[in-house]
């Protein structure tokens, strides 16, 4: 038993799931008692999310718990392969079924017999791996799933596409930022003069992924999915992959340079140098920030980095190489892929942590006191609690970080965004403290006080209280109204019983 | 008419897969209600992400609130349960020092067998510190539900007898006393002499203090004291229940509650319609002047007067209609109100329906049918999210009351949506709040009319399956 006030990376079976409902037209059934369903509030409300949520849960209550699930799951699956027609229904328990030990998989196979679509089992371990690490297995399974089924029929298509081209792998539903990264590579390709083949999962249709092996090279932008996708793909079929996160404008270089060496050994002749200084040298005002007065005044600024492997590994590249950001600690919760963290950050940053203890963190930003932190919603409260401003760059997901304008964090729009992000974080803070050395320029506060002293009624006891209930920026607002109301029916006293009588009467 | 020709309220129970949040839920609210106490929920990653990302609580309740997340050893009985709850209540203990810690059980420690109730008193007394079991669990319990197993739970803790003299008490409390030094006392202060002479009543439902005030005042004009209330602002101030007191619930999924304290404590339950909504809460009040012999006094009046202060609200609702899919067991009371306002309502959906412990509230929903002269609505147990949407596709009501999940596409189709969930948090309770409510409910229809001009009433492409 472990106790546990925050998770920086979900269950198992939230991984699964977003693979599932970010392909175009599958559909994925729980196996889950209620409440565990929440997946679909989750993609509805962040990703504010037009269409239903192709998830349904398969409710396990305490007549399932009894009797086992007998013909529910089957007619589950097959009544949602009538209504939808989906070309492929994943079923998944959670943390709680899966200690059911249900034969899941012949409810599979016995719901394949009937069902027109495709039905897998997502072949996952609820209780040794967590979101990420589903994610990127779910994909994999897929994926898999599809190449063997094609390769079976004798459906697999020959050769590679006439003009280079490319599988961007790991775009998925409730990603931090991927709807925005999404469009940023899809314009750096078209820019490269690289097709593209598939992009996956994101709005794919399962009946598109026997074309994979066709594009010259995949790309993973996120460490975390599509790795083992790429893997897969690699030892199959051959392709060979680029796993550099095209994040920062050093990092886009290299990862637009290893993408020319693989298209260049496959017989194409491209030089994007030029493009590369171009982009760098006059359009990205990223590079051009770092040579600014502006970012002088950040150098040997202390800064903390904590978040997913790629995003805080990307982020303390660039803080400590583009802008002379003193990065004193540099962490990531993926314990899982800790060595990979390691290597990549040990040169630009005094500590590395690797922990999925929120408490930890905090306890090492309260005692290096950074003048800025860079990691997720978790540490930003932390930042608040301390008074250090922070900039958040990795998952968990929050409402915040599904903006309806483009910010991407990915590319050379994505370099000029973390600039914008480093350099508020940086300036607000300073903001703050001159703030506080001026004693702050917004007066309103005073003078709404200086009239309420004034005032000829008077709060008893109760009134006050239940006054001081009220939340603080509607106040003002309630002591006016029910002031006025007092002095319009002549109450010299304001009590419990006016404050009401004066609601109900403002209807405020 | 008799009551055997009266039309009857059609009841169907459709056993489908439905949506409605964890019981574990109830910990958003009932830890900031209970002040001094700390709820531990002992389950897996999967109820901790919900609380922590659709409930949004984890991260501001972190003193009084953490997960016991169950790992590998636990699940296969490798470790020792209550060495393992030890370690974790010890920690607790000497971190926060609660009054009390709540074991909120789940899914997993059901399945799994856990004897927490076996588990508690045992550890409760080496660590000397109260520890209450409740199993809000999402085998047998939906969304509000998990209140009512953590106050059946608690209402075994009330005291049976007043422990001691208020001096004494306050006495001991001499320390507090000073700790919270320049803190007033903040409830309604209730002298004897303008009350009437009555048995003891404790209501029981967890609200928010203002609420809680609002209705002890509409109590008090009608000369009725609250001797307590179930949950207390603090566990070591729950109230003192003994045979004969009679108890009120002020919410209708509180239908374990009702029978603990009924069975165990041998309490007098009055069942009476829910105080929300004016009609709501004169009938509750009126149900409990009548147990008790009081003549109500300018309840029709204030009624009379509430509706006068949300006749603007009204008139954007009446003769509309309004779909429950079932979320919060709030349904049944909130759809009475808004027929009463003048809407009518084509389905009620609702996870769970105890028919005795919202007798009342039934029958009044059948009498307000009547006098409103609207069809009776179908009470949908249960209910099948996938055929509701079906329903509504082919009913297209005016407004559907629903869960988060549906929200976002419903509005995308052009249909009005209020989260059920709001209705759960916003304060609904008692006269004064019922505007309130509408204010809720006509949300949706004045945004629409602000922005009715600009032609936007469908954003999704084709006429999509729902």
């Amino acid at each position: 038993m472990k106790l546990a006030y925050w998770m920086y990376a979900g269950p198992a079976h939230i991984g699964t799931l977003r693979i599932a409902s970010s392909f175009k037209n599958v559909h994925a059934i729980m196996h889950a008692p209620l409440g565990d369903d929440y997946f679909n509030v989750m993609r509805s409300m962040l990703e504010r999310e037009r269409d239903f949520t192709p998830v349904t849960a398969s409710i396990v209550d305490r007549d399932v718990l009894a009797r086992g699930s007998q013909e529910k799951v089957v007619d589950n699956i097959t009544r949602k392969d009538l209504e939808e027609h989906p070309d492929l229904i994943v079923l998944t328990p959670t943390c709680t079924s899966s200690i059911l030990q249900e034969d899941l998989q012949n409810f599979v196979d016995r719901a394949q017999l009937e069902a027109k679509g495709d039905v897998l089992l997502a072949d996952v371990n609820h209780y040794r791996v967590n979101e990420l690490q589903a994610a990127d297995r779910t994909l994999q399974q897929i994926v898999e799933f599809y190449l063997h089924k094609a390769r079976k029929k004798g459906d697999l298509p020959e050769g590679k596409t006439e003009q280079p081209s490319v599988n961007i792998i790991g775009i998925s539903t409730l990603g931090f930022h991927n709807n925005h990264d999404r469009t940023e590579l899809k314009r750096l390709m078209a820019d490269l003069g690289i097709q593209i083949n598939a992009i996956i999962p994101d709005a794919a249709s399962v009946h598109e992924l026997k074309n994979l092996p066709r594009a010259w090279f995949n790309l993973v932008p996120y460490r975390e999915l599509g790795m083992m996708t790429a893997r897969y793909l690699q030892e199959n079929f051959d392709m060979p992959l680029v796993d550099i996160t095209p994040m920062g404008i050093v990092e886009t270089a290299r990862c637009i340079r290893r993408i020319q060496q693989v298209l260049n050994q496959q017989g194409a002749n491209v030089d994007y140098e030029p493009f590369i200084d171009e982009q760098t040298r006059f359009i990205s005002q990223a590079a051009w920030f770092s040579r600014s007065i502006d970012c002088q005044n950040l150098t040997g600024k202390k800064a903390v980095v904590f978040g997913d492997n790629t995003h805080a590994a990307a982020m303390t590249k660039i803080l400590s190489r583009e802008m002379g950001i003193h990065v004193v600690l540099a962490g990531t919760y993926c314990k899982y892929d800790a060595e990979w963290f390691r290597e990549q950050v040990g040169e630009y940053c005094d500590q590395v942590l690797i922990s999925e203890d929120n408490a930890e963190i905090a306890d090492a930003i309260a005692r290096l006191e950074p003048a800025a932190i860079f990691g997720t919603q978790m540490e930003r409260h932390v930042g608040k609690r301390l008074d250090i401003p922070c900039g958040v760059i990795a998952a968990p997901i929050h409402i915040q970080n599904f903006p309806v304008g483009y910010k991407p964090f990915v590319g050379y729009e994505g370099a000029n965004q973390i600039v914008d992000l480093v350099y508020n974080s940086f300036t607000l803070g300073m903001e703050d403290h001159l703030l506080e050395i001026f004693g702050g320029h917004d007066t309103k506060e005073v003078i709404t006080k200086a009239v309420s002293a004034d005032s000829d009624l008077n709060w008893n006891r109760e009134a006050m209280t239940e006054l001081n209930k009220v939340p603080g920026f509607v106040r003002g607002k309630v002591k006016r109204n029910t002031e006025k109301f007092a002095r319009d029916r002549g109450f010299n006293e304001i009590t419990l019983e006016v404050m009401y009588a004066a609601k109900e009467a403002v209807g405020a | 008419m008799t009551a055997d020709t009266q039309p009857q309220l059609n009841f169907d129970c459709e056993t489908g897969n439905y949506h409605t949040f964890c019981p574990i839920s109830c910990v958003a609210w009932l830890y900031q209600k209970i002040e001094d106490s700390f709820f531990l929920v002992i389950g897996t990653k999967t109820c901790g992400y919900f609380l922590q990302n659709a409930m949004g609580v984890m991260i501001f309740a972190e003193p009084r609130y953490a997960m016991a997340e169950l790992e590998e050893g636990d699940i296969s009985a490798q470790l020792n349960d209550y060495e393992e709850l030890k370690r974790l209540c010890s920690q607790i203990k000497r971190d926060r020092n609660p009054s009390v810690i709540v074991w909120i059980g789940t899914c997993t420690t059901e399945i799994i067998k856990m004897d927490l109730e076996g588990l508690a008193p045992k550890l409760e007394a080496e660590l000397g510190i109260p520890i209450v079991v409740a199993r809000a669990n999402g085998l047998d319990y939906a969304f509000t539900q998990g209140e009512d197993t953590v106050l059946a739970a608690m209402a075994n803790r009330c005291p049976s007898q007043a422990p001691e003299t208020e001096e004494a008490k306050a006495d001991r409390n001499a320390i507090q006393k000073l700790l919270t030094f320049g803190r007033k006392k903040e409830e309604v202060q209730q002298e004897a002499s303008e009350y009437v002479d009555h048995p003891p009543l404790v209501l029981f439902g967890s609200l928010p203090d203002p609420v809680v005030t609002n209705l002890t005042l509409e109590l008090k004009k009608q000369g009725i004291k609250i001797d307590g209330w179930l949950p207390a602002k603090r566990f070591t101030e729950l109230p003192v229940l003994q045979e004969g007191t009679y108890v009120v619930g002020v919410n209708p999924f509180l239908s374990r509650t009702a029978t603990t304290l009924m069975r165990r404590r041998k309490c007098k339950l009055i069942g009476a319609p829910f105080p929300i909504g004016p009609d709501g809460t004169r009938a509750w009040i009126e149900k409990i002047c009548s147990v008790f012999g009081i003549e109500p006094q300018g309840l029709a009046e204030r009624e009379a007067q509430i509706w006068q202060g949300m006749e603007d609200y009204t008139q954007l609702i009446r003769g509309k209609s309004v779909f429950f899919m079932g979320d919060n067991l709030l349904e049944i009371s909130l759809a009475r109100f808004l027929i009463r306002c003048g809407m009518t309502v084509p389905e009620i959906g609702i996870p769970y329906m105890d028919k005795r412990y919202q007798g009342a509230e039934l029958a009044l929903l059948q009498k307000t049918c009547q006098d409103m002269g609207v069809p009776l609505p179908t009470i949908v147990e249960k209910p099948d999210n996938y055929n509701q949407l079906q329903r509504i596709q082919a009913l297209h009501p005016d407004l559907v009351i629903t869960g988060m999940a549906h929200a976002n596409p419903l509005e995308a189709r052009g249909i009005n949506t209020k989260w059920s969930v709001e209705f759960t948090f916003a304060q609904i309770h008692g006269f004064t709040n019922a505007r309130d409510i509408l204010e809720l409910v006509t949300r949706p229809l004045r945004r629409n009319h602000a922005l009715k001009d600009l032609g936007w009433e469908k954003l999704v492409r084709e006429e999509a399956t729902v």
